[in-house]
């Protein structure tokens, strides 16, 4: 099933600059985790910004599946549902 | 132990340099100034990386050309940059430092880099906040934990938890390493004191007798100290001078004891700071830069009167160098990673301020001239 990121304009850089990607993960309904999983397959790199060396969501970086923001990254994603990777908006 | 001065490189005075390059890391990038052996312009270039907090830029003394850059911005997470070619390109660390899986430690920001011996070319070592060793091999592409010290079961009571000391985080840094033993090192942490290895960070020590833990109940602490920068005198690596917290110290192998080199700093200036820069040539001379250390800490220049002081005697009596700096209203001060020296004979000495400039003196202090000004909040100066 593939599955469209939208990526925030700090981690273009491993995209190429894209906006948006798409990532093809096995299975109808892939964890999140799954899908971060297949966008670092494809983007190398990208994930360690995005997430610890424990595998958890960094203080700033928010992900939406769907409309919902998840931080618990074993969340299962609907078939073809949208993922939304955000650089929280914070600090003055 | 003993080590052979045969090992040493001679201590000499090295021809002038046809040009210093400055890598300044800020809070915002990179830039670098650049002048010829004549030191009178300099030519200011950047930004790099735009955008990221860069802790320290490092150029690689064995081979002239490789670059590395600790960096993370606000919402990402910390990687290493490299450059094979002078910094006309980059490229990311493939696996940046970080500590194992499961551990439960997560690195904020790689904060020192520190090449490695002569006789290991791609050898690079990484300080971190919280406190951790990293080694690459590759010239920094790949990093791993040093487990001698990730993972030692002293560590924790060493460097108490991740979430204490300084207020940007406590942090591993003056990652030295001995010029006549690749197996011989030390590393000193804010905080936790300064630690050695005798077999290539297999295994640590402290190495803290003589140094004051003030904010301790009892200040004569095996570890648990707060240096901020310790450095390696000239040409004689059996010396090691320390700014700490609570005062300058000096040691000198193999002696264990640390001797105050603070006493003969004015009161009203007192003995707090966090640079120590080493003269280039001469093993008896250093510079500091203190700040206000009194009442809430304020980390400026005490009372708004920015100064270098310099000794020529091993730490003995100590020179207040201010000429040309501003005289009076001046609130900034100079972070432990953000002052050096060149190479010349007559040696330049730099320093980077909280507020954005570049200063530099080309006659060891006697009179300095601002460099560069209105960049952003300075973390480290590198002369290369």
């Amino acid at each position: 099933m593939n599955h469209r990121v939208a990526i925030p304009s700090p981690l273009r850089s491993y995209c190429a600059g894209a906006a948006t990607v798409t990532v093809a993960c096995a299975g109808d309904s892939p964890s999140l985790r799954d899908v971060l999983a297949a966008l670092e397959s494809d983007y190398p790199g990208i994930r360690f910004r995005m997430l610890d060396e424990q595998g958890h969501l960094r203080p700033h970086i928010k992900v939406f599946v769907a409309a919902d923001v998840e931080r618990d990254l074993a969340v299962r994603v609907p078939p073809g549902a949208d993922i939304m990777i955000v650089a929280a908006l914070s600090g003055g | 132990m003993a080590r052979t001065a045969a090992k040493h490189p001679a201590v000499k005075r090295t021809e002038a340099p046809k040009r210093t390059r400055l890598l300044i890391a800020t809070r915002k990038g990179l830039w670098t100034l650049t002048t010829d052996g004549a030191r009178r312009t300099w030519k200011l270039a950047g930004p790099q990386f735009l955008g990221n907090i860069v802790h320290h830029a490092m150029l690689d003394p064995r081979d002239g050309k490789t670059l590395l850059v600790a960096a993370r911005t606000g919402h990402l997470g910390p990687t290493v940059f490299r450059s094979t070619d002078n910094g006309r390109t980059w490229k990311e660390a493939v696996t940046p430092p970080a500590f194992d899986a499961g551990s439960g430690r997560v690195v904020d920001h790689t904060f020192w880099l520190t090449p490695g011996h002569a006789s290991q070319p791609g050898v690079w070592f990484a300080g971190t906040s919280p406190q951790g060793l990293f080694r690459s091999d590759d010239g920094g592409a790949n990093w791993k934990g040093v487990a001698g010290f990730n993972a030692h079961p002293q560590r924790k009571a060493w460097c108490g938890g991740d979430q204490d000391g300084t207020p940007d985080g406590p942090k591993l840094h003056s990652i030295l390493v001995d010029p006549r033993d690749a197996a011989h090192m030390y590393i000193s942490m804010s905080s936790g004191g300064t630690f050695e290895s005798n077999d290539g960070g297999a295994d640590w020590h402290p190495l803290n007798q003589g140094v004051r833990a003030d904010f301790q109940p009892n200040p004569d602490l095996e570890y648990g100290h707060d240096p901020h920068c310790v450095r390696f005198a000239a040409g004689n690596p059996d010396r090691l001078y320390m700014q700490n917290h609570c005062g300058l110290f000096r040691l000198d192998r193999p002696a264990t004891r640390w001797t105050d080199i603070g006493t003969g700093m004015p009161k009203a200036v007192g003995y707090v700071g966090f640079p120590m820069v080493p003269h280039p040539h001469d093993p008896n001379s250093a510079w500091i830069f203190p700040m206000d250390g009194t009442d809430v800490w304020p980390r400026i220049s005490p009372g708004g009167k920015p100064a270098a002081y310099r000794t020529r005697d091993g730490g003995k009596t100590w020179k207040r160098q201010a000429d040309g700096m501003p005289k009076s209203q001046a609130w900034w001060t100079v972070k432990r990673q953000a002052m050096t020296v060149d190479r010349f004979p007559v040696a330049g000495v730099y320093f980077g301020t909280t507020s954005g400039e570049v200063w530099g003196t080309r006659d060891e202090g006697r009179s300095w001239k601002c460099l560069a000004a209105h960049l952003p909040h300075i973390y480290a100066i590198e002369s290369v």
